[in-house]
Parts: structure tokens; C-alpha cells; sequence
């Protein structure tokens, strides 16, 4: 049944190549048919349920560096298939967008923005999910560091008011280290190596938080 | 039978004894057992929180069960749960409108230090942004643990100057 999708969609649109998967059918299909190839899947193939929507950034200077993965489910047939496609511009990737197919897409679309700075041409809110909206960053780009960096927080008022932001916080050493035989684990637990994290940036004093302004 | 009661001063032995004390302990007695809890639930530690208000833990013993969802009316924030960056300013906001005086407890690792998020979306603590009377560990702490913090916070609490907070946020 799924090879016969991809064999069909293949013969549909020429540009299509077979991805290599270790469990489901994948293919690989360029941006300019993204959107004919979905509503094909969809209308013809019946995958009906959009699984997952997401991206892959390969890494800086990569071409192509993002890769947009769509995870289609039929609820006829219980088959998936995936739908692979490389965005053209590594600067400033730009893909369809799939709510009008699937209006679920909507939230994975701003997600996936949110996170990857992907623009999903056509989609009617494409605001950010998770982070605020003045967040300069997206932070599951692989130049963005694993601790963050130091942002304000989005309420001028607030952060004048704790004098604190949003802080890198690097690991460090790790979270749980624990080397065979070092400790009993019955007595103690893994711990960092490193912990000179902890107390390297003082915490605000407590009294000053107590105060009002003015 | 009901008889006119014609006595004009103080009886105690109808009304009972008079005692006296200072007005710092009368106070603090009347705060320490009524404190109405603000419940930030932002994680899963808001579920033990749930229990520590249902009847098996019942904070209704410490006299704490009036969970107040409009800060107006609350005096004791519980911070259940991880505190994200977007949702830090609003954490701090609804601290602003509670009346003083006020006090705040970080429930679990997450609201005491970042917990296992220690990453670009979450606040290290929330005594970054709040003024932090009790810590509670545990991820989740059990219910028992909570209440241990509310009586600790209650002994804090009759220590100090009934005045003293009455003045600052």
C-alpha cells in the first residue's frame, strides 16, 4: 500500500526521490511541489491526519541547511508516510504553508517558526508559540547556545522592577556525572562535576525585591 | 427562662477570662491561621498542591484551604511548578496586586531554582523575580512537605513585627 504511494507520487511529480528511512516510506520532494504533492497525498492517497510538522537545521554553512518533515497518517489504510523537503534559501528558508490542507498544520507551523525562523508563506497568524513575542532568537537553530543567551524579559516594567533577565545558564560539567565505582549509589546521588555555576551570578537581594518603587 | 442580665461591667464568669497580650502575637496569631493561598500552579507540582487541598492531606487543618484565584484577596503565593521566562513578569504582576502583607513559598526544585530546566526558557528560580520566605525541595515534593513549609512560614511568621511588611510591596 505505501510503496504504491510513493511509486504513484513518483510518477506524478517527477521531481520526487525516495529518502532513505529505516521504518516508514520517505520522500523527498522539492519546495516548488510541496504543497501539489501534500494535497495529492491527502485528496488522492486519503493521509488525512497530519502527524507532525517539523524541521531539521543540518548546520551553519550546510547547503541546504533546513529540512521541513511532514509526517502524514492514513486513518483508511493505517499507514504513515513521510514528506521530506529542503528549503531553498539558507538565510531566509521560506515554505508553504499547509492550513489549508490541514488546519492543525496551524500551531506546528508557528512552532516550527518560532524555533527555526522558518516563514510559512500564507499562513494566517504566523506569530511565535512558545517564546514571547519580542524574543530576538530562535533557539533550536544550531548557532543558538544550549544555555541561551542573556535577553530581557518581555515586560520593561518587571524587569526594571527585579533588575533580572532572561540568563545564559551553561551545564557545566553536566548534569549527572557519576563515574563506575565513585560513589555508592545507595548513599548519594550522580552530581556535577563543575557545579561553579551555582554561585557565579548572585541572586538579587530578597529585601530590594520586597520594595516598592518610588 | 431568660433573665435580663443587669450587670454593666465585665463578668468573667460568663465571658470568660480576660488575657492579656501584646498586639504583635494577637496579630500574627489571626494571620498565621487564615492565610489564604495564591495557587500559582504552572507545572506538576500544582497536582500535589490539589491533594494538599483535597481531604486526605487537607490544609484546611492549618487553616489554608481558601485557595484565592484573584490575587487581591490572597496573602500566601505558592509557586508550584517551573517558571518559564514568558511567564516571569506575569508571576511578578500578580505578586504586585496581592495585598501586603504577603508571603511566598517556592514549592519543588523547578520554583526554587530552575530544577532540571536549566536551559534558555526557564527562570532560575523564582527568587530572581520574588522575595522567597520557605524552599520546598522535592520534584515533586510530597504533600507532607508542603505543609511542613506552611507550618515553617506560620513559625516565621509569629516571629516577626505585625508592622514590618506592612509598609513595603
Amino acid at each position: 500500500m505505501s510503496a504504491d504511494t510513493t511509486t504513484a507520487l513518483k510518477a506524478k511529480f517527477p521531481q520526487v526521490t525516495d529518502r532513505p528511512s529505516s521504518d516508514h516510506p520517505a520522500v523527498n520532494v522539492p519546495v516548488a511541489d510541496l504543497f501539489a504533492a501534500l494535497q495529492y497525498l491527502r485528496d488522492e492517497r486519503a493521509f488525512d491526519l497530519l502527524m507532525d510538522l517539523t524541521a531539521v537545521d543540518w548546520a551553519e554553512g550546510v547547503s541546504p541547511r533546513f529540512t521541513i518533515v511532514y509526517h502524514l497518517y492514513s486513518t483508511s489504510s493505517a499507514s504513515y508516510v513521510r514528506v521530506a523537503a529542503n528549503c531553498a534559501n539558507d538565510a531566509g528558508p521560506a515554505v508553504p504553508s499547509m492550513v489549508s490542507l490541514w488546519p492543525g498544520a496551524n500551531w506546528h507551523e508557528r512552532e516550527c517558526y518560532d524555533m527555526f525562523g522558518i516563514k510559512f508563506e500564507g499562513h494566517p497568524d504566523l506569530r511565535r508559540i512558545l517564546m514571547w513575542d519580542s524574543y530576538p532568537y530562535h533557539p533550536l537553530r544550531k548557532e543558538f547556545p544550549l544555555a541561551g543567551i542573556e535577553t530581557p524579559l518581555s515586560d520593561p516594567e518587571i524587569t526594571q522592577e527585579t533588575g533580572t533577565a532572561a540568563i545564559a545558564a551553561p551545564m557545566a560539567g553536566g548534569p549527572f556525572v557519576a563515574a563506575p565505582g565513585e560513589i555508592n549509589m545507595t548513599e548519594g546521588e550522580p552530581r556535577a562535576k563543575d557545579e561553579s555555576w551555582a554561585d557565579r551570578r548572585a541572586r538579587p537581594d530578597q529585601t530590594e525585591l520586597r520594595q516598592v518603587k518610588d | 427562662m431568660v433573665t435580663a442580665n443587669t450587670e454593666l461591667g465585665y463578668n468573667s464568669k460568663i465571658e470568660g477570662d480576660v488575657i492579656v497580650s501584646r498586639a504583635d502575637a494577637v496579630i500574627n496569631w489571626i494571620r498565621t491561621n487564615s492565610m489564604w493561598p495564591m495557587p500559582m500552579g504552572l507545572a506538576c507540582c500544582a497536582i500535589e498542591l490539589m491533594a494538599v487541598g483535597g481531604a486526605r492531606f487537607d490544609i484546611a487543618r492549618f487553616g489554608a484551604e481558601v485557595m484565592r484565584f484573584s490575587p487581591r484577596q490572597s496573602d500566601c503565593m505558592i509557586v508550584a511548578g517551573t517558571v518559564t521566562y514568558k511567564m516571569a513578569p506575569h508571576v511578578r504582576r500578580i505578586y504586585d496586586q496581592m495585598a501586603a502583607p504577603k508571603w511566598v513559598i517556592a514549592m519543588g526544585a523547578c520554583a526554587s531554582s530552575g530544577g532540571m530546566y536549566r536551559s534558555y526558557a526557564t527562570l532560575q528560580g523564582v527568587d530572581r523575580i520574588l522575595p522567597v520566605d520557605v524552599y520546598v525541595s522535592g520534584c515533586p515534593p510530597r504533600p507532607e512537605a508542603l505543609l511542613d513549609a506552611l507550618m515553617k512560614l506560620q513559625a516565621k511568621i509569629k516571629r516577626e513585627p505585625s508592622t514590618g511588611r506592612l509598609f513595603s510591596a
